[in-house]
Protein backbone atom coordinates (compact mmCIF):
# COMPACT_ATOMS: atom_id res chain seq x y z
CA UNK A 1 0.00 0.00 0.00
CA UNK A 2 1.34 3.46 -0.89
CA UNK A 3 0.39 6.93 0.37
CA UNK A 4 -1.23 7.93 -2.92
CA UNK A 5 -4.99 7.84 -3.20
CA UNK A 6 -6.32 5.62 -5.98
CA UNK A 7 -10.01 6.32 -5.41
CA UNK A 8 -11.45 9.26 -3.55
CA UNK A 9 -15.14 9.25 -2.72
CA UNK A 10 -16.36 12.55 -1.43
CA UNK A 11 -19.75 13.19 0.20
CA UNK A 12 -21.54 10.73 -2.07
CA UNK A 13 -25.30 10.43 -1.88
CA UNK A 14 -27.78 8.45 -3.94
CA UNK A 15 -31.52 8.12 -3.61
CA UNK A 16 -33.89 5.98 -5.65
CA UNK A 17 -37.54 6.45 -6.29
CA UNK A 18 -39.80 3.69 -4.98
CA UNK A 19 -42.64 4.89 -7.16
CA UNK A 20 -45.57 6.93 -5.85
CA UNK A 21 -43.20 9.83 -5.23
CA UNK A 22 -41.40 8.13 -2.33
CA UNK A 23 -37.62 8.08 -2.34
CA UNK A 24 -35.20 6.01 -0.32
CA UNK A 25 -31.62 6.93 0.33
CA UNK A 26 -29.29 4.08 -0.57
CA UNK A 27 -25.97 5.86 -0.03
CA UNK A 28 -25.68 8.52 2.64
CA UNK A 29 -22.81 11.01 2.67
CA UNK A 30 -20.17 8.45 1.89
CA UNK A 31 -16.56 9.58 2.27
CA UNK A 32 -13.82 7.07 1.54
CA UNK A 33 -10.21 7.06 0.41
CA UNK A 34 -8.81 3.91 -1.13
CA UNK A 35 -5.04 3.87 -1.31
CA UNK A 36 -2.95 2.76 -4.23
CA UNK A 37 -1.77 -0.85 -4.20
CA UNK A 38 -4.05 -2.03 -1.40
CA UNK A 39 -6.70 -4.72 -1.23
CA UNK A 40 -9.75 -3.02 0.15
CA UNK A 41 -12.68 -5.08 1.40
CA UNK A 42 -16.15 -3.63 1.18
CA UNK A 43 -18.41 -5.43 3.63
CA UNK A 44 -22.09 -5.10 4.12
CA UNK A 45 -25.32 -7.02 4.26
CA UNK A 46 -27.65 -7.36 1.26
CA UNK A 47 -29.05 -3.96 0.39
CA UNK A 48 -26.35 -2.13 2.34
CA UNK A 49 -25.37 -0.19 -0.78
CA UNK A 50 -22.21 -2.02 -1.92
CA UNK A 51 -23.28 -2.63 -5.52
CA UNK A 52 -24.81 0.86 -5.69
CA UNK A 53 -21.43 2.34 -4.70
CA UNK A 54 -19.75 0.35 -7.48
CA UNK A 55 -22.35 1.41 -10.03
CA UNK A 56 -21.78 5.03 -9.04
CA UNK A 57 -18.04 4.53 -9.48
CA UNK A 58 -18.62 3.11 -12.97
CA UNK A 59 -21.00 5.84 -14.07
CA UNK A 60 -23.85 3.35 -14.53
CA UNK A 61 -25.96 5.47 -12.20
CA UNK A 62 -25.62 9.13 -11.32
CA UNK A 63 -25.16 10.46 -7.77
CA UNK A 64 -27.51 13.06 -6.27
CA UNK A 65 -24.43 14.76 -4.91
CA UNK A 66 -20.78 14.08 -4.28
CA UNK A 67 -17.81 13.14 -6.41
CA UNK A 68 -15.69 10.09 -7.18
CA UNK A 69 -12.14 10.50 -8.42
CA UNK A 70 -9.81 7.87 -9.90
CA UNK A 71 -6.22 9.07 -9.60
CA UNK A 72 -7.61 12.58 -9.15
CA UNK A 73 -9.70 12.39 -12.33
CA UNK A 74 -13.51 12.31 -12.34
CA UNK A 75 -14.94 8.81 -12.57
CA UNK A 76 -17.94 10.21 -14.43
CA UNK A 77 -15.78 10.72 -17.55
CA UNK A 78 -15.86 7.44 -19.48
CA UNK A 79 -12.32 8.05 -20.80
CA UNK A 80 -10.97 7.64 -17.26
CA UNK A 81 -12.24 4.07 -17.19
CA UNK A 82 -9.26 2.88 -19.25
CA UNK A 83 -7.47 2.15 -15.95
CA UNK A 84 -10.37 0.17 -14.58
CA UNK A 85 -11.49 -3.44 -14.51
CA UNK A 86 -14.88 -4.46 -13.19
CA UNK A 87 -16.40 -7.80 -12.29
CA UNK A 88 -20.14 -7.53 -11.56
CA UNK A 89 -21.94 -9.68 -9.05
CA UNK A 90 -23.11 -12.79 -10.95
CA UNK A 91 -21.58 -11.73 -14.27
CA UNK A 92 -23.73 -11.95 -17.38
CA UNK A 93 -22.20 -12.18 -20.83
CA UNK A 94 -23.37 -12.72 -24.37
CA UNK A 95 -24.14 -16.41 -24.16
CA UNK A 96 -23.79 -17.05 -27.92
CA UNK A 97 -20.12 -15.98 -27.86
CA UNK A 98 -17.28 -18.37 -27.19
CA UNK A 99 -14.90 -17.54 -24.34
CA UNK A 100 -12.27 -16.41 -26.85
CA UNK A 101 -14.73 -14.26 -28.81
CA UNK A 102 -16.08 -12.64 -25.63
CA UNK A 103 -12.63 -11.64 -24.39
CA UNK A 104 -11.65 -10.44 -27.87
CA UNK A 105 -14.79 -8.30 -27.97
CA UNK A 106 -14.11 -6.71 -24.57
CA UNK A 107 -10.50 -6.09 -25.58
CA UNK A 108 -11.77 -4.25 -28.69
CA UNK A 109 -13.30 -1.63 -26.42
CA UNK A 110 -9.81 -0.56 -25.32
CA UNK A 111 -8.40 0.34 -28.74
CA UNK A 112 -5.84 -2.49 -28.58
CA UNK A 113 -4.13 -3.52 -31.78
CA UNK A 114 -4.81 -7.01 -33.11
CA UNK A 115 -1.62 -8.69 -31.89
CA UNK A 116 -1.87 -7.21 -28.40
CA UNK A 117 -5.52 -8.23 -28.23
CA UNK A 118 -4.63 -11.80 -29.18
CA UNK A 119 -1.84 -11.93 -26.57
CA UNK A 120 -4.06 -10.55 -23.82
CA UNK A 121 -6.89 -12.97 -24.63
CA UNK A 122 -4.52 -15.97 -24.48
CA UNK A 123 -2.90 -14.70 -21.29
CA UNK A 124 -6.19 -14.10 -19.51
CA UNK A 125 -7.62 -17.49 -20.52
CA UNK A 126 -4.47 -19.09 -19.14
CA UNK A 127 -4.60 -17.01 -15.96
CA UNK A 128 -8.13 -18.18 -15.12
CA UNK A 129 -7.45 -21.76 -16.24
CA UNK A 130 -9.82 -21.78 -19.18
CA UNK A 131 -7.43 -22.38 -22.11
CA UNK A 132 -9.34 -25.58 -22.87
CA UNK A 133 -12.68 -23.73 -23.13
CA UNK A 134 -11.57 -21.04 -25.57
CA UNK A 135 -13.92 -22.22 -28.32
CA UNK A 136 -16.81 -23.17 -26.08
CA UNK A 137 -19.93 -20.99 -26.10
CA UNK A 138 -20.55 -19.21 -22.81
CA UNK A 139 -24.07 -20.62 -22.55
CA UNK A 140 -22.44 -24.01 -21.91
CA UNK A 141 -20.37 -22.63 -19.02
CA UNK A 142 -20.99 -23.45 -15.37
CA UNK A 143 -21.44 -20.65 -12.83
CA UNK A 144 -17.86 -21.01 -11.65
CA UNK A 145 -16.51 -20.88 -15.22
CA UNK A 146 -18.52 -17.72 -15.90
CA UNK A 147 -17.03 -16.16 -12.77
CA UNK A 148 -13.57 -16.97 -14.15
CA UNK A 149 -14.41 -15.40 -17.50
CA UNK A 150 -15.67 -12.45 -15.48
CA UNK A 151 -12.30 -11.93 -13.85
CA UNK A 152 -10.55 -12.46 -17.20
CA UNK A 153 -12.57 -9.72 -18.89
CA UNK A 154 -12.03 -7.42 -15.91
CA UNK A 155 -8.26 -7.81 -16.34
CA UNK A 156 -8.13 -7.81 -20.14
CA UNK A 157 -6.79 -4.23 -20.19
CA UNK A 158 -4.22 -4.84 -17.42
CA UNK A 159 -6.04 -2.31 -15.19
CA UNK A 160 -4.51 -0.33 -12.34
CA UNK A 161 -7.74 -0.54 -10.40
CA UNK A 162 -9.93 -3.62 -10.05
CA UNK A 163 -13.48 -3.41 -8.73
CA UNK A 164 -14.81 -6.87 -7.90
CA UNK A 165 -18.38 -7.33 -6.75
CA UNK A 166 -18.65 -10.60 -4.80
CA UNK A 167 -15.79 -12.26 -6.73
CA UNK A 168 -15.89 -15.47 -4.67
CA UNK A 169 -19.57 -16.19 -5.10
CA UNK A 170 -20.37 -19.31 -7.08
CA UNK A 171 -16.86 -20.69 -6.78
CA UNK A 172 -15.91 -24.03 -5.28
CA UNK A 173 -13.17 -24.14 -2.60
CA UNK A 174 -10.44 -24.58 -5.22
CA UNK A 175 -11.87 -21.75 -7.30
CA UNK A 176 -11.98 -19.49 -4.24
CA UNK A 177 -8.34 -20.21 -3.52
CA UNK A 178 -7.47 -19.45 -7.16
CA UNK A 179 -9.41 -16.19 -6.99
CA UNK A 180 -7.63 -15.21 -3.77
CA UNK A 181 -4.28 -15.97 -5.43
CA UNK A 182 -5.22 -13.86 -8.45
CA UNK A 183 -6.19 -10.94 -6.20
CA UNK A 184 -2.98 -11.23 -4.17
CA UNK A 185 -0.93 -11.45 -7.38
CA UNK A 186 -2.61 -8.32 -8.64
CA UNK A 187 -1.53 -6.47 -5.54
CA UNK A 188 2.02 -7.74 -6.03
CA UNK A 189 1.88 -6.23 -9.51
CA UNK A 190 1.03 -2.85 -7.99
CA UNK A 191 -2.70 -2.86 -8.67
CA UNK A 192 -5.40 -1.58 -6.34
CA UNK A 193 -8.27 -3.96 -5.65
CA UNK A 194 -11.64 -3.15 -4.14
CA UNK A 195 -13.90 -6.07 -3.52
CA UNK A 196 -17.19 -6.61 -1.83
CA UNK A 197 -18.07 -9.80 -0.09
CA UNK A 198 -20.51 -11.43 2.27
CA UNK A 199 -17.85 -13.92 3.21
CA UNK A 200 -15.96 -12.36 6.06
CA UNK A 201 -13.17 -14.93 6.15
CA UNK A 202 -12.20 -14.01 2.55
CA UNK A 203 -11.91 -10.37 3.52
CA UNK A 204 -9.97 -11.24 6.65
CA UNK A 205 -7.56 -13.43 4.74
CA UNK A 206 -6.42 -11.06 2.01
CA UNK A 207 -7.44 -7.47 2.71
CA UNK A 208 -5.17 -4.67 3.89
CA UNK A 209 -8.15 -2.66 5.01
CA UNK A 210 -11.87 -3.23 5.09
CA UNK A 211 -14.88 -1.02 5.51
CA UNK A 212 -18.29 -1.88 6.86
CA UNK A 213 -21.31 -0.40 5.20
CA UNK A 214 -24.73 -0.60 6.75
CA UNK A 215 -27.90 0.97 5.36
CA UNK A 216 -25.89 3.16 3.04
CA UNK A 217 -23.69 4.59 5.80
CA UNK A 218 -20.04 3.85 6.34
CA UNK A 219 -19.78 2.41 9.86
CA UNK A 220 -16.09 1.77 10.16
CA UNK A 221 -12.82 1.35 8.27
CA UNK A 222 -10.64 -1.37 9.77
CA UNK A 223 -6.86 -1.59 9.40
CA UNK A 224 -6.20 -5.33 9.44
CA UNK A 225 -2.75 -5.07 11.04
CA UNK A 226 -3.99 -2.88 13.89
CA UNK A 227 -6.68 -5.19 15.14
CA UNK A 228 -4.48 -6.82 17.80
CA UNK A 229 -3.71 -3.47 19.37
CA UNK A 230 -7.29 -2.43 19.90
CA UNK A 231 -8.62 -2.32 23.45
CA UNK A 232 -11.47 -4.49 22.23
CA UNK A 233 -9.33 -7.67 22.35
CA UNK A 234 -10.98 -10.67 23.91
CA UNK A 235 -9.13 -12.63 26.62
CA UNK A 236 -9.65 -16.33 26.55
CA UNK A 237 -8.81 -18.73 29.38
CA UNK A 238 -9.14 -22.51 29.25
CA UNK A 239 -8.80 -24.66 32.36
CA UNK A 240 -9.66 -28.17 33.54
CA UNK A 241 -11.52 -29.19 36.71
CA UNK A 242 -14.81 -30.65 37.93
CA UNK A 243 -16.32 -27.40 39.24
CA UNK A 244 -15.29 -23.78 38.74
CA UNK A 245 -17.09 -21.41 41.05
CA UNK A 246 -17.18 -17.84 39.70
CA UNK A 247 -19.11 -16.42 42.68
CA UNK A 248 -16.08 -14.68 44.23
CA UNK A 249 -15.86 -12.48 41.10
CA UNK A 250 -18.25 -9.54 41.28
CA UNK A 251 -18.75 -8.74 37.59
CA UNK A 252 -19.68 -12.25 36.49
CA UNK A 253 -22.02 -10.93 33.80
CA UNK A 254 -18.99 -9.72 31.82
CA UNK A 255 -17.58 -13.23 31.60
CA UNK A 256 -18.71 -15.85 29.09
CA UNK A 257 -18.37 -19.32 30.66
CA UNK A 258 -18.79 -22.50 28.64
CA UNK A 259 -18.29 -26.01 30.06
CA UNK A 260 -17.52 -29.06 27.95
CA UNK A 261 -17.00 -32.16 30.10
CA UNK A 262 -14.48 -30.97 32.68
CA UNK A 263 -13.08 -28.23 30.43
CA UNK A 264 -14.00 -24.62 31.23
CA UNK A 265 -13.69 -22.00 28.49
CA UNK A 266 -13.93 -18.45 29.77
CA UNK A 267 -13.72 -15.25 27.82
CA UNK A 268 -13.94 -11.59 28.68
CA UNK A 269 -13.07 -8.27 27.13
CA UNK A 270 -11.82 -6.91 30.48
CA UNK A 271 -8.15 -7.54 31.19
CA UNK A 272 -8.66 -6.98 34.95
CA UNK A 273 -11.37 -9.63 35.03
CA UNK A 274 -9.08 -11.99 33.15
CA UNK A 275 -6.50 -11.55 35.94
CA UNK A 276 -9.15 -12.24 38.60
CA UNK A 277 -10.16 -15.45 36.77
CA UNK A 278 -6.52 -16.53 36.76
CA UNK A 279 -6.31 -15.93 40.51
CA UNK A 280 -9.47 -17.98 41.12
CA UNK A 281 -8.12 -20.84 39.02
CA UNK A 282 -5.11 -20.91 41.34
CA UNK A 283 -7.27 -20.56 44.49
CA UNK A 284 -9.61 -23.37 43.49
CA UNK A 285 -6.75 -25.61 42.35
CA UNK A 286 -7.87 -26.02 38.75
CA UNK A 287 -5.52 -27.03 36.00
CA UNK A 288 -4.72 -24.12 33.58
CA UNK A 289 -4.59 -25.21 29.95
CA UNK A 290 -4.23 -21.91 28.10
CA UNK A 291 -4.46 -18.17 28.57
CA UNK A 292 -4.23 -15.47 25.90
CA UNK A 293 -5.78 -12.61 24.01
CA UNK A 294 -7.70 -13.53 20.88
CA UNK A 295 -7.33 -11.19 17.93
CA UNK A 296 -10.72 -9.63 17.35
CA UNK A 297 -12.16 -11.06 14.17
CA UNK A 298 -13.70 -8.96 11.44
CA UNK A 299 -16.86 -10.87 12.15
CA UNK A 300 -16.92 -9.57 15.72
CA UNK A 301 -16.35 -6.03 14.49
CA UNK A 302 -18.88 -6.44 11.70
CA UNK A 303 -21.62 -7.77 13.95
CA UNK A 304 -20.95 -5.09 16.54
CA UNK A 305 -20.92 -2.39 13.88
CA UNK A 306 -23.99 -3.49 11.95
CA UNK A 307 -25.83 -4.46 15.13
CA UNK A 308 -25.04 -1.02 16.58
CA UNK A 309 -26.35 0.57 13.42
CA UNK A 310 -29.58 -1.41 13.76
CA UNK A 311 -30.11 -0.25 17.31
CA UNK A 312 -29.56 3.35 16.34
CA UNK A 313 -31.90 3.14 13.38
CA UNK A 314 -34.47 1.07 15.12
CA UNK B 1 -14.84 4.59 -34.32
CA UNK B 2 -13.19 1.23 -33.56
CA UNK B 3 -15.38 0.80 -30.49
CA UNK B 4 -18.57 1.51 -32.44
CA UNK B 5 -17.51 -1.05 -35.05
CA UNK B 6 -16.78 -3.60 -32.28
CA UNK B 7 -20.25 -3.11 -30.78
CA UNK B 8 -21.86 -3.20 -34.25
CA UNK B 9 -20.13 -6.44 -35.25
CA UNK B 10 -20.98 -8.04 -31.94
CA UNK B 11 -24.62 -7.03 -32.28
CA UNK B 12 -24.67 -8.38 -35.84
CA UNK B 13 -23.19 -11.66 -34.62
CA UNK B 14 -25.79 -11.82 -31.84
CA UNK B 15 -28.64 -11.28 -34.32
CA UNK B 16 -27.55 -13.81 -36.88
CA UNK B 17 -27.06 -16.43 -34.19
CA UNK B 18 -30.59 -15.80 -32.96
CA UNK B 19 -33.22 -18.31 -34.05
CA UNK B 20 -35.84 -15.65 -34.58
CA UNK B 21 -33.81 -14.14 -37.42
CA UNK B 22 -33.84 -17.45 -39.30
CA UNK B 23 -37.50 -18.06 -38.52
CA UNK B 24 -38.48 -14.72 -40.02
CA UNK B 25 -36.15 -15.17 -42.98
CA UNK B 26 -37.65 -18.59 -43.62
CA UNK B 27 -41.11 -17.05 -43.39
CA UNK B 28 -40.08 -14.43 -45.97
CA UNK B 29 -38.70 -17.05 -48.36
CA UNK B 30 -41.95 -19.05 -48.06
CA UNK B 31 -43.97 -15.89 -48.74
CA UNK B 32 -41.97 -15.05 -51.86
CA UNK B 33 -42.21 -18.62 -53.15
CA UNK B 34 -45.93 -18.56 -52.40
CA UNK B 35 -46.22 -15.60 -54.79
CA UNK B 36 -45.24 -18.05 -57.57
CA UNK B 37 -48.18 -20.28 -56.70
CA UNK B 38 -50.47 -17.29 -56.37
CA UNK B 39 -49.44 -15.93 -59.78
CA UNK B 40 -50.57 -19.20 -61.41
CA UNK B 41 -53.93 -19.13 -59.64
CA UNK B 42 -54.94 -15.56 -60.38
CA UNK B 43 -55.83 -13.75 -63.56
CA UNK B 44 -53.35 -11.13 -64.70
CA UNK B 45 -49.67 -10.72 -65.35
CA UNK B 46 -47.94 -13.35 -63.14
CA UNK B 47 -44.73 -11.29 -63.02
CA UNK B 48 -46.59 -8.31 -61.59
CA UNK B 49 -48.12 -10.51 -58.90
CA UNK B 50 -44.73 -11.94 -58.01
CA UNK B 51 -43.18 -8.45 -57.83
CA UNK B 52 -46.07 -7.05 -55.80
CA UNK B 53 -46.12 -9.95 -53.36
CA UNK B 54 -42.33 -10.12 -53.16
CA UNK B 55 -41.87 -6.42 -52.40
CA UNK B 56 -44.66 -6.59 -49.83
CA UNK B 57 -42.95 -9.55 -48.18
CA UNK B 58 -39.61 -7.75 -47.99
CA UNK B 59 -41.32 -4.77 -46.39
CA UNK B 60 -43.43 -6.69 -43.87
CA UNK B 61 -40.80 -9.22 -42.81
CA UNK B 62 -38.11 -6.53 -42.67
CA UNK B 63 -40.33 -4.40 -40.45
CA UNK B 64 -41.10 -7.36 -38.19
CA UNK B 65 -37.38 -8.10 -37.82
CA UNK B 66 -36.72 -4.40 -37.09
CA UNK B 67 -39.39 -4.41 -34.38
CA UNK B 68 -38.31 -7.73 -32.86
CA UNK B 69 -34.63 -6.86 -32.69
CA UNK B 70 -35.07 -3.12 -32.13
CA UNK B 71 -37.25 -3.32 -29.04
CA UNK B 72 -34.70 -5.50 -27.28
CA UNK B 73 -31.77 -3.34 -28.26
CA UNK B 74 -31.41 -1.65 -24.87
CA UNK B 75 -34.05 -3.39 -22.81
CA UNK B 76 -32.62 -6.88 -23.37
CA UNK B 77 -29.12 -5.68 -22.50
CA UNK B 78 -30.46 -4.30 -19.23
CA UNK B 79 -32.62 -7.30 -18.46
CA UNK B 80 -29.77 -9.74 -19.11
CA UNK B 81 -27.39 -7.34 -17.34
CA UNK B 82 -24.81 -7.63 -20.11
CA UNK B 83 -24.77 -3.84 -20.25
CA UNK B 84 -22.98 -3.55 -16.88
CA UNK B 85 -19.75 -5.02 -18.17
CA UNK B 86 -19.91 -3.13 -21.49
CA UNK B 87 -20.46 0.29 -19.94
CA UNK B 88 -17.75 -0.30 -17.35
CA UNK B 89 -15.29 -0.10 -20.24
CA UNK B 90 -14.11 3.25 -21.63
CA UNK B 91 -17.13 3.54 -23.89
CA UNK B 92 -19.55 6.45 -24.08
CA UNK B 93 -23.22 5.60 -23.92
CA UNK B 94 -23.83 7.15 -27.34
CA UNK B 95 -21.09 4.95 -28.83
CA UNK B 96 -22.83 1.91 -27.39
CA UNK B 97 -26.20 2.93 -28.83
CA UNK B 98 -24.88 3.87 -32.27
CA UNK B 99 -22.92 0.61 -32.38
CA UNK B 100 -26.03 -1.39 -31.51
CA UNK B 101 -28.07 0.47 -34.13
CA UNK B 102 -25.45 -0.06 -36.84
CA UNK B 103 -25.21 -3.76 -36.01
CA UNK B 104 -28.95 -4.25 -36.29
CA UNK B 105 -29.02 -2.19 -39.51
CA UNK B 106 -26.42 -4.57 -40.91
CA UNK B 107 -28.62 -7.52 -39.93
CA UNK B 108 -31.58 -5.97 -41.74
CA UNK B 109 -29.41 -5.22 -44.77
CA UNK B 110 -28.48 -8.92 -44.98
CA UNK B 111 -32.14 -9.89 -44.71
CA UNK B 112 -33.20 -7.41 -47.41
CA UNK B 113 -30.35 -8.50 -49.71
CA UNK B 114 -31.18 -12.22 -49.33
CA UNK B 115 -34.86 -11.62 -50.03
CA UNK B 116 -34.14 -9.30 -52.93
CA UNK B 117 -31.83 -11.85 -54.58
CA UNK B 118 -34.59 -14.42 -54.27
CA UNK B 119 -37.14 -12.03 -55.78
CA UNK B 120 -34.78 -11.08 -58.63
CA UNK B 121 -34.22 -14.79 -59.31
CA UNK B 122 -37.95 -15.52 -59.46
CA UNK B 123 -38.58 -12.60 -61.81
CA UNK B 124 -35.67 -13.78 -63.96
CA UNK B 125 -37.36 -17.18 -64.31
CA UNK B 126 -40.37 -15.51 -65.92
CA UNK B 127 -38.55 -12.89 -67.99
CA UNK B 128 -34.82 -13.54 -68.50
CA UNK B 129 -33.84 -9.96 -67.77
CA UNK B 130 -32.58 -8.50 -64.47
CA UNK B 131 -35.43 -6.32 -63.11
CA UNK B 132 -33.22 -3.47 -61.89
CA UNK B 133 -36.21 -1.16 -61.58
CA UNK B 134 -37.21 -3.12 -58.43
CA UNK B 135 -34.41 -1.26 -56.67
CA UNK B 136 -36.53 1.91 -56.86
CA UNK B 137 -38.87 0.19 -54.41
CA UNK B 138 -36.38 -1.95 -52.44
CA UNK B 139 -33.98 0.85 -51.45
CA UNK B 140 -36.79 3.03 -49.98
CA UNK B 141 -38.18 -0.08 -48.23
CA UNK B 142 -34.76 -0.60 -46.61
CA UNK B 143 -34.68 3.02 -45.43
CA UNK B 144 -38.24 2.71 -44.11
CA UNK B 145 -37.19 -0.35 -42.10
CA UNK B 146 -34.20 1.60 -40.73
CA UNK B 147 -36.60 4.35 -39.66
CA UNK B 148 -38.86 1.81 -37.94
CA UNK B 149 -35.77 0.36 -36.27
CA UNK B 150 -34.97 3.85 -34.95
CA UNK B 151 -38.53 4.13 -33.58
CA UNK B 152 -38.13 0.77 -31.80
CA UNK B 153 -34.71 1.91 -30.58
CA UNK B 154 -36.15 5.13 -29.14
CA UNK B 155 -38.86 3.30 -27.19
CA UNK B 156 -36.40 0.67 -26.06
CA UNK B 157 -34.31 3.32 -24.24
CA UNK B 158 -37.05 3.91 -21.68
CA UNK B 159 -39.76 1.27 -22.03
CA UNK B 160 -40.27 -2.48 -21.74
CA UNK B 161 -39.95 -4.72 -24.78
CA UNK B 162 -43.69 -5.39 -24.97
CA UNK B 163 -44.73 -1.73 -24.82
CA UNK B 164 -41.95 -0.73 -27.23
CA UNK B 165 -43.23 -3.35 -29.68
CA UNK B 166 -46.79 -2.10 -29.41
CA UNK B 167 -45.78 1.55 -29.82
CA UNK B 168 -43.54 0.82 -32.78
CA UNK B 169 -46.16 -1.27 -34.55
CA UNK B 170 -48.69 1.52 -34.01
CA UNK B 171 -46.34 4.08 -35.51
CA UNK B 172 -45.68 1.80 -38.48
CA UNK B 173 -49.42 1.45 -39.12
CA UNK B 174 -50.29 5.12 -38.49
CA UNK B 175 -47.24 6.18 -40.53
CA UNK B 176 -48.81 4.63 -43.60
CA UNK B 177 -52.12 6.38 -43.08
CA UNK B 178 -51.21 9.88 -41.81
CA UNK B 179 -52.01 11.43 -45.22
CA UNK B 180 -55.38 9.65 -45.45
CA UNK B 181 -56.13 10.54 -41.85
CA UNK B 182 -55.47 14.23 -42.51
CA UNK B 183 -57.64 14.22 -45.63
CA UNK B 184 -60.42 12.45 -43.75
CA UNK B 185 -60.22 14.99 -40.91
CA UNK B 186 -60.41 17.91 -43.37
CA UNK B 187 -63.63 16.49 -44.79
CA UNK B 188 -65.28 16.56 -41.34
CA UNK B 189 -66.14 19.60 -39.23
CA UNK B 190 -64.69 18.18 -36.03
CA UNK B 191 -62.03 20.72 -34.99
CA UNK B 192 -60.48 18.42 -32.40
CA UNK B 193 -60.11 15.59 -34.94
CA UNK B 194 -58.68 18.03 -37.47
CA UNK B 195 -56.11 19.38 -34.96
CA UNK B 196 -55.18 15.89 -33.82
CA UNK B 197 -54.73 14.57 -37.34
CA UNK B 198 -52.64 17.64 -38.28
CA UNK B 199 -50.37 17.10 -35.26
CA UNK B 200 -50.00 13.40 -36.11
CA UNK B 201 -49.34 14.27 -39.75
CA UNK B 202 -46.49 16.62 -38.91
CA UNK B 203 -44.98 14.78 -35.93
CA UNK B 204 -45.07 11.18 -37.11
CA UNK B 205 -43.20 10.11 -40.23
CA UNK B 206 -45.26 9.73 -43.38
CA UNK B 207 -44.13 6.28 -44.47
CA UNK B 208 -46.08 6.51 -47.71
CA UNK B 209 -43.30 8.81 -48.97
CA UNK B 210 -41.15 5.67 -49.00
CA UNK B 211 -43.69 3.45 -50.71
CA UNK B 212 -42.90 3.07 -54.41
CA UNK B 213 -44.07 -0.52 -54.69
CA UNK B 214 -47.23 -0.04 -56.77
CA UNK B 215 -45.53 2.39 -59.14
CA UNK B 216 -42.60 0.05 -59.68
CA UNK B 217 -44.81 -2.99 -60.26
CA UNK B 218 -47.01 -1.15 -62.75
CA UNK B 219 -44.12 0.65 -64.45
CA UNK B 220 -45.45 4.09 -63.59
CA UNK B 221 -42.80 6.75 -63.93
CA UNK B 222 -40.57 7.42 -60.90
CA UNK B 223 -38.08 10.29 -60.90
CA UNK B 224 -34.71 9.67 -59.29
CA UNK B 225 -35.01 12.95 -57.39
CA UNK B 226 -38.29 11.77 -55.94
CA UNK B 227 -36.57 8.68 -54.55
CA UNK B 228 -33.58 10.67 -53.31
CA UNK B 229 -35.90 13.13 -51.56
CA UNK B 230 -37.75 10.29 -49.84
CA UNK B 231 -34.44 8.80 -48.69
CA UNK B 232 -33.30 12.15 -47.26
CA UNK B 233 -36.66 12.40 -45.50
CA UNK B 234 -36.13 8.95 -43.94
CA UNK B 235 -32.53 9.74 -42.94
CA UNK B 236 -33.63 13.01 -41.32
CA UNK B 237 -36.34 11.29 -39.25
CA UNK B 238 -34.02 8.44 -38.32
CA UNK B 239 -31.32 10.84 -37.09
CA UNK B 240 -33.82 12.83 -35.01
CA UNK B 241 -35.13 9.61 -33.40
CA UNK B 242 -31.59 8.40 -32.67
CA UNK B 243 -30.66 11.74 -31.10
CA UNK B 244 -33.75 11.71 -28.85
CA UNK B 245 -32.99 8.09 -27.89
CA UNK B 246 -29.38 8.96 -27.04
CA UNK B 247 -30.51 11.97 -24.99
CA UNK B 248 -32.95 9.84 -22.95
CA UNK B 249 -30.44 7.01 -22.46
CA UNK B 250 -27.73 9.45 -21.40
CA UNK B 251 -29.88 10.76 -18.54
CA UNK B 252 -31.11 7.49 -17.10
CA UNK B 253 -29.68 5.25 -14.40
CA UNK B 254 -28.65 1.78 -15.55
CA UNK B 255 -29.98 -0.39 -12.76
Amino acid sequence: MTDSIAVKINDLQKTFSNGWGKRSTIIKNLNLDIMENEIFGYLGANGAGKTTTFKLMLGLIYPDKGTILFDGKPASDYKNRTVLGYLPETPYFYSYLTAGEALDFYASLFDMDRSLKKRRVEKMLHLVGLDHAKNLQLRKFSRGMLQRIGIAQAMINDPKLLILDEPMSGLDPMGRKDMRDIILNCRDQGKTIIFSSHIISDVEMICDRASILSKGKLQQVIEMDDRQDTQDSTWEIICRGQVFNLDPIKEQDKIAHHVTGNRHILSTEDKGLANLIMAEIQNQGLDLISFGSRRKSIEDIYIKSVGGGKKKNG
Amino acid sequence: MGKIIAIALNTFRESIRDRIFYSLLFFAVVLILFSMVLSNLTIGDPLKIIKDFGLGSISIVGTLIAIFVGIGMVYKEMEKRTIFVILSKPLARWQFLIGKYCGLSLTILVEVVVMSILLFGLCFLYVPKVPWNLLYAIVPIFFEILLILAVAFLFSTFSTAFLSGMFTLSIFIIGHFTGDLKNLAQSTEDVLFQTLSTVIYYVLPNLEYLNFKTRVVHHLGIGIFEVVFSLIYAIFYTLILLLIGIFIFQQRDIN
